[in-house]
């Protein structure tokens, strides 16, 4: 099986509290760069699903990383690669040159030179909050989508068999490849994810991290270049920010020092029993 | 002035889904007309139950086709029908309308703003806004096609109240199939059964985090069903399998702004604040004086839930009875 992840670098979430607005823009000045969680799950996922668990040398199928982004993204498709991922690509681009619909566009040109017989996407990039690419490719492509994949069983190497996780509960579908799949946080647990090729096999909880060895290594794999203009002949943009702002400040609340003063409160401060 | 498609969902049990109403008061505060579109199966009968919120009609497309939630099964019509006139078709940011979304606009060409926050007419113009950054920031943004996709978020856009007449219900047909829908075959549906209301329309819901362990149920349902209270949870009790995954609260699961909102044992991580700082009333109990959960919260109990839930339970009796 060939899979195709897009993965995104975003300004690092856990202080996406530091975020600032300067003359309307969103400045993430101090803040590292990561890898988006989401699409750190989709390599792990693709990973697990073109291996044998029991034996995770023997590769049995390729993974392609993809991501649109400046010169300095490609530290993260190396971190890619030095995990397990076969070949990566960048395609050249700052962040206000894109929406999701244009990235969505570009991958479509990318599937078809490519051929995979997946694309694995994250749910939602966690800086824009979007959850829209997935979906875009999928209709662009014609294909079929599978959003918010907290499981992901293949079974017969042409179609997948995905329990998605939704507003209360979980919808399971089949869907036939090749197909867009986008994952959900829980796609990453001990066995999520499973093959014909590793059946029952259980992973250790979350990603994989790379060794030192395969770090070197991965210097070696392919990283090619492409600008967006080899894949999209209009790059016009459909979404335009006008602006951005902080959201309001909430007000500085109270430690309450009982169980009878919290009820108290509640019931004559806050009036919400 | 914009003529807005409001797009219907519809539950299992063949009513339509009240977040419908949230896109309901987008179309409304957006201005201009609207009308709506109830597809699935039954939808006939379920559309009587919206005709009376001010829409110039309620579209209905009723097939079996539409009996389960597969939006390359719905795209289709949904695209066909907005091409008669309208200039946006918004649906509640749901999972099923975020799954939907992105698919229409693809077909129509149209720009999508996704779970946004507000709108605004600004001289004929629509603006958007939407949290970005876990919330941490707001982005006001346009779309530059004639023909626009929004998602409005359930939390923000609160649930419309009926305007009284009565909107005509006029059939559409089923559009062609997509061939990527033969490619999908829905095998079932996981829901677990339960009385409680759902989590994006209770007025009252309690959240568990990693500190309850194996005793999530045991420790928050007493307290959950003394408040008629709908159950959250914290990712890392999801995770854990102390609770089901659709419980989870945050910026990447469930977006919620009850009137109140315990937190217990939940830590206040950015990811978990973006999904519940906008509840009216938020208490949180925490042993860790210094947890970040006490930051947003209105009423702060520094306590050991373990004896702390069980007696806010015998309090809440007492000062309720
Ligand atoms: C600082 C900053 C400034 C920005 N300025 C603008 C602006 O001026 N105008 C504008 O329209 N947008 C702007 N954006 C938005 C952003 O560049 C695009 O919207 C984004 O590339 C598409 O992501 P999304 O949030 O829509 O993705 P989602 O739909 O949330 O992402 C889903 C999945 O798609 C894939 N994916 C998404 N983006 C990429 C990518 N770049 N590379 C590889 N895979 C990807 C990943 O698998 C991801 O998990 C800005 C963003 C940032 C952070
Ligand atoms: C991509 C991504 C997406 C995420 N999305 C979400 C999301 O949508 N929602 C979400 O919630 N999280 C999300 N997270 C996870 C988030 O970062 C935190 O890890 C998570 O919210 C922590 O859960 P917690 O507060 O239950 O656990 P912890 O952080 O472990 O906190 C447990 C708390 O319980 C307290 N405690 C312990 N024992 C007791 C006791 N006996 N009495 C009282 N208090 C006690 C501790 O002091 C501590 O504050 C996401 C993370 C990532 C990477």
């Amino acid at each position: 099986m060939k899979i195709l992840v897009p993965l995104k670098r975003v300004a690092d979430p856990d202080n996406a509290n530091k975020v600032k607005v300067n003359a309307g823009k969103i400045e993430t000045t101090g803040l590292e760069w990561k890898p988006n969680p989401f699409d750190e799950y989709a390599v792990e996922t693709a990973l697990r699903l073109t291996e044998n668990g029991a034996n995770p040398k023997a590769r049995l199928g390729e993974v392609v990383v993809v991501t649109f982004g400046p010169k300095e993204t490609e530290s993260t498709l190396r971190q890619a690669l030095a995990t397990g991922a076969d070949k990566a690509i960048r395609i050249d681009a700052t962040d206000d040159q894109l929406d999701g619909d244009v990235v969505a566009r570009a991958l479509k040109a990318l599937v078809e030179k490519e051929k995979p017989d997946v694309v694995l996407a994250g749910k939602q990039a966690v800086d824009g909050d979007s959850n829209q690419v997935g979906q875009l490719l999928a209709e662009y492509l014609g294909w079929p989508q599978a959003t918010f994949a907290g499981s992901i069983k293949s079974e017969d190497d042409k179609s997948l068999l995905v329990g998605r996780e939704v507003d209360g509960g979980t919808i399971n579908v089949r869907v036939g490849l090749p197909a867009v799949v986008s994952v959900d946080l829980r796609i990453v647990a001990p066995t999520s994810v499973s093959s014909k090729h590793s059946p029952a096999h259980k992973y250790p909880e979350g990603v994989r991290f790379a060794a030192l060895m395969a770090i070197m290594a991965a210097k070696k794999k392919p990283l090619t270049e492409m600008k967006l203009a080899d894949l999209v002949s209009d790059a016009a943009l459909k979404i335009t920010y006008t602006g951005f702002e902080l959201p309001p400040a909430r007000k500085a609340g109270i430690k309450v020092a009982s169980v009878p003063e919290l009820v108290e409160k509640l019931k004559s401060e806050a009036k919400v029993l | 002035m914009a003529n807005i498609l409001v797009i219907a969902e519809m539950a299992p049990d063949g009513k339509v889904r009240k977040s419908t109403h949230s896109a309901i008061t987008f179309a409304r505060n957006a201005g201009g007309t609207f009308s709506i579109l109830v597809l699935g199966q039954g939808a006939k009968a379920a559309a009587a139950e919206i005709t009376g919120y001010g829409a110039q009609k309620v579209l209905v497309c009723d097939d079996a086709y539409l009996a389960n939630p597969i939006v390359e099964r719905f795209a289709p019509t949904v695209a066909a029908v907005a091409k008669n006139g309208f200039d946006v078709i918004a649906v509640t940011a749901s999972s099923f309308g975020k799954d939907l979304a992105p698919r229409v606009a693809a077909k129509l060409g149209a720009g999508y703003a996704p779970d946004i926050s507000g709108v605004k007419d600004e001289g004929g113009k629509l603006v958007y806004r939407r949290p970005v950054f876990a919330g941490n920031a707001y982005g006001n943004c346009t779309l530059n096609t004639a023909v626009q996709v929004v998602s409005a978020r359930q939390s923000e856009f609160s649930a419309a109240e009926p305007s009284g007449g009565s909107s005509p219900i006029e059939d559409v047909a089923l559009a062609a199939k997509d061939a990527a829908a033969e490619r999908v075959e829905f095998v079932g549906l996981d829901a677990a059964k339960s009385e409680r209301p759902d989590l994006g329309e209770a007025r009252v819901i309690v959240s568990g985090g990693r500190a309850l362990k194996e005793k999530f149920a045991e420790v928050l349902d007493p307290l959950a069903n003394m408040l008629g209270a709908a159950v959250g949870a914290s990712r890392a009790a999801c995770d854990a399998g102390y609770a089901p995954a659709e419980l989870q609260v945050g910026q990447t699961g469930r977006v919620v702004a009850p009137r109140l909102y315990f937190a217990i044992g939940i830590s206040g991580a950015i990811q978990h604040l973006a999904g519940m700082k906008g509840s009216k009333t938020i208490v949180a109990i925490n042993k860790d004086p210094d947890a970040p959960i006490f930051q947003v919260a209105d009423y702060g109990l520094v306590a050991d839930l373990f004896n702390a839930v069980p007696e806010l339970v015998t309090e809440l009796k007492k000062a309720t009875a």
